[in-house]
C-alpha cells in the first residue's frame, strides 16, 4: 500500500527540499521504491538538489496537461536504486496545478511506488495546498525559531482541515522534523529547545537535524546528504527519521556540542 | 566588574521566545480556525467589546485577549482585559 507523504513547513528556507531529497534517498536505500514530486511550480529546485537539473525533459505539468505520459517524465536516480524524481515546470505557475490533474497523477504514482513524497512550496497558497491535499501523512519541517514555529502551527491547522483526509473525517499522521539545530545555541539557552517546540506544536518528533556543513555541501554537488555523507550527523538524523517513517521504534539522537580543540578555541574567542 | 556583572545578568532568550509564541498561538488558533464563521464572530466580538470598554476606561489594544473554547458539553468565551491602575498614566493608549 503506497504512502503519500508531504514535506511542508509554511515558512521558506527551513529545509523542505533538502529534507525531501535526504529522506527519499534514505527510504530508497532501505529497499523502498520512492518517487519525489516537486510541487514548487515556477521555482523548482528539487531537480537541482538531486543533481538532475540537466536531465529534465518533461515535468509534472506536462503530465497533468496530457502532453506526455508519466513514465517519460520520471527521472531515475543514477546513484540509488528505486529512487525517482518527478520534476515540475520552471516556466508555468501554480495555477497549472488542477485538482483533477494532480489527483490523477498521484493515483498513478500510488500504483507504481511505495512512497510518493511531495515537496511543498513555501506559503499556504495553491501550490502548498495541492501538495498536501492527497497526503496520507506529513512531515513538518521546522527550525527552532519563532517565525518557523508559528508558520508550522498554521500549516498543522491546514493539514487538519483542508486536506482530503480531513474532509473524509480521517486523521492525518503528522511528524515534526527539526532542522538547522545548533547545539551551541541550545546549550546557551538562546535557541528554542526541542521540548519547547514539541510543547507548542504537540505533534510527534521524527528527528533533529543539526545545522551542518555536510548538508550545504550535499546541495552544492547535487547529492542527497544521506548518499554523499552517510556517516555525518545530519545524514544519520535523516536515516533515523526514515526508519521511524517505516514504523521502526528508533530513539531520537539529540545533536550534541562538539568538543574539539578548534571549537573550544572559537568559543573562548566569542565570549 | 562591569564585564562580570553583564555576563551573569545575561538572560537566555529561548524562554522569552517560548512565552511569546505560546501567547500568540493561543490567540491565532482561536482566530484562524477552520471555522470561518467562528473566527468572524470572534473578531467582531473583540472589536465591539473593545469599543464599549474604551468609552469608559483607557485600555491598550494589546491587553485584550478573547478566546472561545468549544468542548463537548459547553463553549467557554474567555475575555481577558488588562486595565491599567488608577495611578497609571494612560500614555500607552493607541
Amino acid at each position: 500500500m503506497a504512502k503519500v507523504l508531504v514535506v511542508t513547513s509554511g515558512k521558506g528556507g527551513v529545509g523542505k527540499t533538502t529534507t525531501t531529497a535526504a529522506l527519499g534517498a534514505a527510504l530508497a536505500m532501505m529497499g523502498q521504491k520512492v518517487v519525489l514530486v516537486d510541487f514548487d511550480v515556477g521555482l523548482r529546485n528539487l531537480d537541482l538538489v538531486m543533481g538532475a537539473e540537466r536531465r529534465v525533459v518533461f515535468d509534472l505539468i506536462h503530465v497533468i496537461q496530457g502532453d506526455t505520459n508519466l513514465s517519460q517524465a520520471l527521472i531515475k536516480d543514477k546513484r540509488v536504486e528505486g529512487l525517482f524524481l518527478l520534476p515540475t515546470s520552471q516556466t508555468r505557475d501554480k495555477d497549472a496545478l488542477t485538482q483533477e490533474g494532480v489527483a490523477h497523477v498521484i493515483d498513478e504514482l500510488r500504483e507504481k511506488f511505495d512512497w510518493v513524497i511531495c515537496d511543498s512550496p513555501a506559503g499556504i497558497e495553491r501550490g502548498a495546498q495541492m501538495a498536501m491535499y492527497h497526503a496520507d501523512m506529513a512531515v513538518i519541517v521546522a527550525n527552532p525559531e519563532v517565525s518557523s514555529v508559528r508558520d508550522s502551527d498554521r500549516i498543522i491547522g491546514m493539514l487538519d482541515s483542508t486536506t482530503q483526509k480531513a474532509k473524509n473525517g480521517e486523521e492525518m499522521e503528522k511528524f515534526l522534523l527539526i532542522t538547522r539545530y545548533d547545539p551551541q545555541r541550545a546549550a546557551r539557552g538562546d535557541m528554542l529547545s526541542t521540548d519547547d517546540v514539541l510543547d507548542i506544536l504537540s505533534i510527534p518528533l521524527i528527528g533533529i537535524v543539526p545545522e551542518s556543513q555536510d548538508v550545504l555541501k550535499a546541495s552544492n554537488v547535487g547529492t542527497p546528504v544521506t548518499v554523499s555523507e552517510p556517516d555525518s550527523a545530519a545524514a544519520c538524523a535523516y536515516s533515523e527519521a526514515a526508519r521511524r517513517l517505516m514504523g521502526e521504534d528508533v530513539k531520537i539522537t539529540v545533536p550534541a556540542e562538539r568538543k574539539g580543540l578548534l571549537d573550544w578555541l572559537f568559543k573562548r574567542k566569542s565570549v | 566588574m562591569n564585564f562580570l556583572s553583564s555576563f551573569f545578568k545575561k538572560r537566555a532568550s529561548a524562554p522569552i521566545a517560548r512565552n511569546r509564541l505560546q501567547v500568540l498561538l493561543a490567540h491565532e488558533r482561536a482566530f484562524t480556525g477552520n471555522n470561518a464563521e467562528q473566527s468572524d464572530l470572534l473578531e467582531k466580538l473583540q472589536r465591539e467589546i473593545l469599543e464599549v470598554i474604551k468609552r469608559h476606561i483607557p485600555i491598550d489594544q494589546d491587553k485584550v485577549q478573547i478566546k472561545l473554547a468549544r468542548e463537548a458539553q459547553c463553549s467557554v468565551l474567555e475575555i481577558d482585559v488588562e486595565v491599567p491602575g488608577i495611578t497609571d498614566k494612560p500614555t500607552r493608549m493607541r
